[in-house]
């Protein structure tokens, strides 16, 4: 579990991120949406470190992650993986050793046993038969898969994926997001995914963040979405008339339902609330 | 200016700082290092060994031209060029143009892997970015770049008697007999010491400028321009002040 307690950060006299506190569960995938320039970047960047945080704690299983030492912080961050917007793959490297070159860094056991768990990540992303080609030889959709691979080969308790759909077609999109959401759920990982495409939010949000303005705006899952009354969130979400109409559809899908009846009720109740 | 000059430098130093820790794992840090040694010392030898052969050459034809006075022995070309090829040619030139060369690729090489998040992703596993990239290749270029400067001062100072013997200005007895004539150890390591000073100065800034790139393809492109541009002008800088202390 990660928990973020009112984390503010700026640049120079620019405040982006004001206060934000969210806490984002084991084993369930946890969006972080927005619009551009609303923070959700710098806020996973400080997540993971990348950057300080001006004020704020950020907890990783109650460690208070800001207060740690450079020593510290090396030991959460081997059970952290991150997939990157542009996969960051090295470039020197095959496929195989890209995923192999955290086990090689702090991996213990045999070579053998280092290429079996290779393997084992690869054939989890079906990616085996390229194993031996290099980045600029596979498409963008096989790179984020080896992106995938390689963040999870040490076993990590924390993934984070920045814009892991951005550049692929719905349908590899489709997949990179099954993947992530059944890695999730079998190794009990928490998973944060900065993200804006609508497909991970309906798919995939167990649990979903809105930053608006550097602020969190709005808080619940891909199914509070449908009832949510928050203006600003159902501006972004259902942005185009198209997704407006499916947004209503969908709430008259569950409205003729009776057994949703009551929970319509309860979740009209909270959405109004947030 | 001079805030830029002390903000640059001030960086550069915790940048060297920076990658005093312990490693990760030896192993592949040491093989980090020997991939360097290899691109550094082996990539580099086919230009090292082209202005090598032609500056002796030239210098032979050059000092040659100068001493026309029939009571200046021929032996003192000999002289001549082994001199200025150990205190001059073989460090300062041979460096100035391995800036250029190894310069830019490490400036390129490192911005690259800046601009694409590969430098990210290894501080996201854990591992001290500056001690893993940049510490092998600065190491790299101050054993393999002395290396180099040796070889370029064997092979100018061969390919100025080639030069000689066959234009004809020069027999291979006489340019022997020079090469031996008043001879000091001591200009061998000053020019040593130049270039353990020149490799580190290469490899160190080039690294500074590739490794905080900010912005995309323009700014990795820029960054290996400053990077060889400064890196020639503190060579120069340092190649008078060695001079003027060592000398």
């Amino acid at each position: 579990m990660i928990e973020l307690q009112d984390i503010k950060k700026g640049f120079a006299d620019k405040e982006i991120l004001k206060g934000v506190s969210a806490v984002m569960e084991s084993g369930k995938v946890n969006l972080i949406i927005g619009a551009s320039g609303s923070g959700k970047t710098v806020m996973m960047k400080c997540i993971v470190g990348l950057m300080g945080v001006g004020s704020g704690k950020i907890l990783y299983d109650n460690q208070d992650f800001t207060a740690m030492d450079d020593k510290e912080k090396k030991v959460v961050r081997q059970e952290i993986g991150m997939l990157f917007q542009g996969s960051a793959l090295f470039d020197s490297m095959t496929v195989e050793q890209n995923v192999m070159f955290p086990l090689d860094m702090f991996g213990k056991g045999t070579l053998r046993d280092k290429k079996k768990r290779v393997a084992e990540c690869l054939e989890r992303v079906q990616l085996m038969e390229a194993a031996k080609k290099f980045p600029a030889e596979i498409s963008g959709g096989m790179k984020k898969r080896v992106g995938i691979a390689r963040a999870i080969v040490l076993n990590p308790k924390y993934l984070f994926c920045d814009e892991p759909n951005s550049g692929l077609d719905p349908q590899t999109s489709l997949l990179i997001d099954k993947l992530i959401t059944e890695l999730t759920k079998e190794y009990n990982i928490t998973t944060v995914i900065n993200t804006h495409d609508m497909n991970t939010v309906m798919e995939s949000g167990d649990h979903i963040v809105y930053m608006y303005q550097g602020q969190k705006q709005w808080e619940g899952s891909n199914k509070d979405i449908i009832f949510s009354k928050d203006q600003k969130l159902n501006d972004f979400i259902f942005a185009s008339e198209f997704l407006r109409e499916a947004k209503e559809m969908r709430q008259l899908d569950i409205f003729k339902d009776n057994k949703w009846r009551d929970q319509l009720k309860n979740k009209e109740g909270n959405a109004s609330g947030k | 200016m001079e805030f830029k000059f002390f903000y640059h430098f001030g960086n550069f130093l915790l940048m060297l700082k920076g990658m005093f820790s312990r490693p990760e794992n030896m192993k592949m840090y040491w093989k980090q290092f020997m991939q360097q040694c290899v691109d550094i010392g082996v990539g580099s030898f086919g230009i090292v060994f082209i202005i090598s052969l032609f500056m002796g050459g030239v210098t032979t034809l050059q000092t040659a031209y100068q001493l026309v006075s029939p009571i200046i022995p021929k032996s003192t070309i000999a002289q001549v060029v082994r001199d200025t090829i150990i205190l001059e040619f073989a460090p300062t030139l041979t460096c100035i143009v391995l800036a250029g060369v190894i310069g830019s690729k490490i400036a390129s090489e490192l911005g690259n892997m800046r601009i694409s998040e590969q430098i990210d992703a290894l501080e996201i596993m854990g591992i001290n970015t500056k001690g893993y990239l940049i510490a092998p290749k600065i190491m790299g270029a101050v054993l393999m770049i002395p290396v180099l400067v040796a070889i370029a001062g064997f092979l100018g100072i061969w390919g100025g008697k080639e030069a000689g013997v066959l234009s004809g200005i020069i027999s291979e007895e006489q340019f022997m007999q020079g090469l031996r004539q008043e001879f000091k150890a001591y200009n061998v390591f000053f020019a040593m010491a130049k270039s353990y000073t020149f490799g580190f100065i290469i490899a160190s800034v080039s690294a500074y400028y590739g490794y905080n790139v900010t912005g995309g393809a323009l700014e990795i492109g820029k960054a290996s321009t400053t990077a060889v541009v400064v890196s020639c002008v503190l060579i120069l800088f340092m190649d008078y002040a060695l001079t003027a202390i060592l000398l």
